[in-house]
């Protein structure tokens, strides 16, 4: 047993962080947010060079994976650093496709996936709003035992975090029905709250590293207010939260790799750890940069408004820890 | 990175397992917080270390069976999944022994660790003093040179297990006047039937003397019975000080043995339509997964070659709640019955969750509180500035 990340993995970690960091993603999430895609598709591409969603797509269909532990790797990257897109989506969407049994629908999916030419929606019991579907080449529903497959939707709905484009798919063309469709279905649900919970992990992660960085420099009656225990205790929680929360994250994504039987509690588990641990670095957050927290000029407010819509987004937590009951 | 036990491990285990399964007592023994169930404690780690079960991980000369770190996890795992009974040898084995191992002598460890592991004599941590307890640096008790040993006089308190025990071991001041209070202390290890030492049980919150105080009145200890060189017994407990807050003092196993009884007692007893209790339940089931995780990713870092510091106390925290978090869920499934002590007639049949409540109760207390511990976290892994002091 080695419960470590590779030397490889954290390599390709911090690549990921050193692109995002430079690539300037708050200017991309909040043209994201007025309905502009063209920064963030760039974003994208620029992603797809570095490989991450050849990640998720099969040797067979151009890519190198699906590799669930790199793709957790990088999901945390891009909770880091909030970019924008029906990420997640669209990496469940290829799992999806991978195991329908439709060969049409892969071959002409899944490569465009892999080079990050492809965002496609998805929507499931536990996403019935479609992400991003304005910005999505193409959104897939599942509903019982039927995939369809749509370009078309509602309007876009104002939402707690703008970036989060919500919308209601509409119409659409059965792809596949039956039982292969209920157990793909489920997989690519596992595979999307593992996901979900490793961007709410480097969420939380940025929101607590500037949040610390905030209380060692903002001085109040003559100290600076990191010294104060009362600060002090609520970042302590803050890491314990996110520490433990990311054990699950690597642990759920062994069991996806593995296609252990215990994967879907494990990816339930890491679901609700990571999300209550992000929206209580969210909240933290908040209440420790003071009034600035609560104003949304600050590129903090884009980390903020994401960390409640990632915890429910996915299964809620109360799904969630009804999952890992259900064992 | 992966989860796969080797085979070596798997065998392990399957051995583990076995073993246990033959031998577990069918009846849970008595508290090992009464005289009659510390006797019947000891004889159970009697028959551990017959078969080299009480201490795993310690080299064969000692007892043990040079287990690895991951295969010490596996037994803890097992043990505690067999409902086996607490270790009332804890304090000598897990706090103890490591100072042994590191700082000890070859005549001290030859002395010292084979009645440890059989149970022949058990030992009580004695660190704690009426006006030293997370402050330890401020502890008073002195000892004193005198012809071929020293003299203790002082008090502590708090000492676990010390009302039935037969040796203890703490630090005393032994140079008084040092400039900075953590200097100038010396390691001790002291009989609790000596001359000059009084024991006085103090109950805990159900009663039970689980610790006690001890009154030390010109107590001779010889210089065989100093760990480490005198005067710096700071250094030499500090090194092992993150044993208690860290890998094991509170091994995984425990937790999430007992996250399966409290499912087996959700399933069995709780209103389907009480979501707000399921989520509590299904929260410590996933608080204790998190910790064993969290713990292999530990061990790891131990077998190739890495150190814990403060991450220590990240463990600290979460284990002390979590343990808080599994026990009241469990009372509060119980409803009525939970207000029942363990001994009661109507006591309910799924373990000792009154006086396992209880217990949990101390965790955020003792090891050093967890509010040193956050100061700790905020500190040295965030890299906040102290607070002002004075």
């Amino acid at each position: 047993m080695r419960f470590l990340l590779t030397d490889e993995q954290r390599e390709f970690a911090r690549t990921l962080d050193s692109l995002l960091g430079a690539a300037g993603t708050p200017a991309a999430v909040r043209a994201w947010a007025a309905g502009e895609h063209k920064p963030g598709r760039d974003l994208w591409a620029r992603l797809a060079e570095t490989g991450v969603f050849a990640l998720a797509v099969p040797e067979e269909h151009d890519g190198m994976g699906p590799l669930p532990v790199e793709l957790a790797v990088t999901f945390v990257e891009l909770g880091r650093h909030a970019v924008p897109g029906p990420l997640v989506e669209t990496v469940a969407a290829a799992a999806l496709l991978h195991r329908l049994g439709d060969a049409d629908a892969a071959a002409d999916w899944l490569p465009r996936i892999a080079a990050g030419e492809a965002l496609v929606g998805l929507c499931a019991e536990d996403a019935p709003f479609a992400l991003d579907a304005d910005a999505a080449d193409t959104v897939l529903v599942v509903r019982d035992d039927t995939v369809c497959r749509t370009e078309t939707h509602g309007p876009v709905q104002p939402a707690l975090d703008p970036a989060r484009r919500l919308s209601r798919p509409l119409g659409g063309t059965v792809l596949a029905r039956g039982p292969a469709v209920t157990a793909a279905a489920r997989h690519a649900t596992d595979l999307a709250r593992l996901l979900t919970a490793a961007q709410a992990l480097g969420l939380g992660r940025a929101l607590l590293d500037g949040t610390v960085d905030h209380v060692k420099q903002r001085t109040q009656f003559g100290r600076p207010i990191g010294s104060f225990q009362a600060v002090k205790h609520r970042l302590a929680d803050t890491l314990i939260g996110l520490e433990f929360a990311q054990p699950l994250v690597h642990a759920a994504a062994l069991a996806l790799a593995a296609e252990d039987p215990s994967a879907g509690a494990e990816a339930a588990a890491a679901k609700a750890a990571a999300g209550e641990a992000c929206y209580a670095a969210a909240r933290t957050a908040l209440q420790l940069h003071g009034a600035v927290g609560y104003t949304d000029e600050p590129d903090l407010s884009l980390w903020i408004r994401k960390a409640r819509p990632l915890r429910d987004a996915w299964g809620t937590p109360a799904a969630c820890r009804a999952r890992v009951l259900a064992g | 990175m992966d989860l796969d036990a080797s085979d070596a491990d798997a065998a392990f285990r399957a051995e583990a397992r076995a073993w246990l399964a033959a031998h577990v007592p069918a009846a849970p023994l008595p508290s090992l917080e009464t005289r009659e169930g510390f006797a019947a404690h000891r004889d159970w780690e009697r028959r551990l270390a017959a078969d080299r079960w009480s201490v795993v991980s310690w080299p064969a000369e000692h007892g043990g069976r040079d287990a690895s770190l991951f295969q010490w996890l596996i037994f803890e795992e097992e043990y505690y999944a067999a409902g086996a009974p607490g270790r009332v040898s804890q304090n000598g084995i897990n706090l103890l022994a490591p100072t042994l191992f590191e700082h000890g002598t070859p005549e001290q460890r030859a002395r010292v660790l084979g009645p440890m592991a059989t149970g022949e004599v058990v030992w009580a941590q004695a660190w704690s003093e009426p006006e030293a307890g997370s402050d330890l640096a401020s502890l008073r008790s002195t000892a004193v040179r005198t012809d071929g040993g020293w003299r203790l006089r002082g008090q502590k308190t708090w000492s676990s297990r010390a009302a039935f025990a037969d040796r203890a071991f703490g630090l005393f001041r032994s140079e008084p006047g040092t400039p900075r209070p953590h200097q100038g202390l010396t390691y001790l290890m002291f009989p609790l039937d000596a001359p000059g030492v009084t024991v006085r049980p103090i109950g805990r919150l159900d009663g039970k003397p689980a610790f006690a105080e001890l009154f030390l009145d010109d107590v001779f200890v010889p210089d065989a019975d100093v760990i480490g060189e005198p005067g710096q017994g700071w250094r030499v407990a500090m090194s092992t000080a993150g044993n208690e807050r860290g890998l094991t003092l509170r091994s995984p196993g425990r937790f999430t043995a007992a996250a399966e009884r409290l499912t087996a007692l959700w399933r069995e007893t709780a209103d389907p339509t009480d979501t707000a209790l399921r989520d509590r339940v299904a929260d410590a089931v996933i608080g204790a997964r998190a910790y064993q995780l969290f713990t292999y990713a530990n061990a790891s870092r131990l077998a190739g070659g890495g150190s814990l510091g403060a991450e220590s106390s990240l463990n600290k925290v979460f284990w002390s709640e979590l343990d808080i978090a599994l026990h009241e869920t469990a009372l509060d499934l119980l409803g009525p019955h939970g207000a029942l002590a363990d001994d009661a007639d109507e006591a309910p049949a799924h373990g000792s969750w009154a006086e396992g409540y209880t217990f949990s109760l101390a965790g955020p207390v003792y090891a050093g509180t967890n509010e040193i511990q956050r100061n700790i976290i905020a500190e040295r892994l965030l890299g906040l500035p102290k607070e002002a002091r004075g």
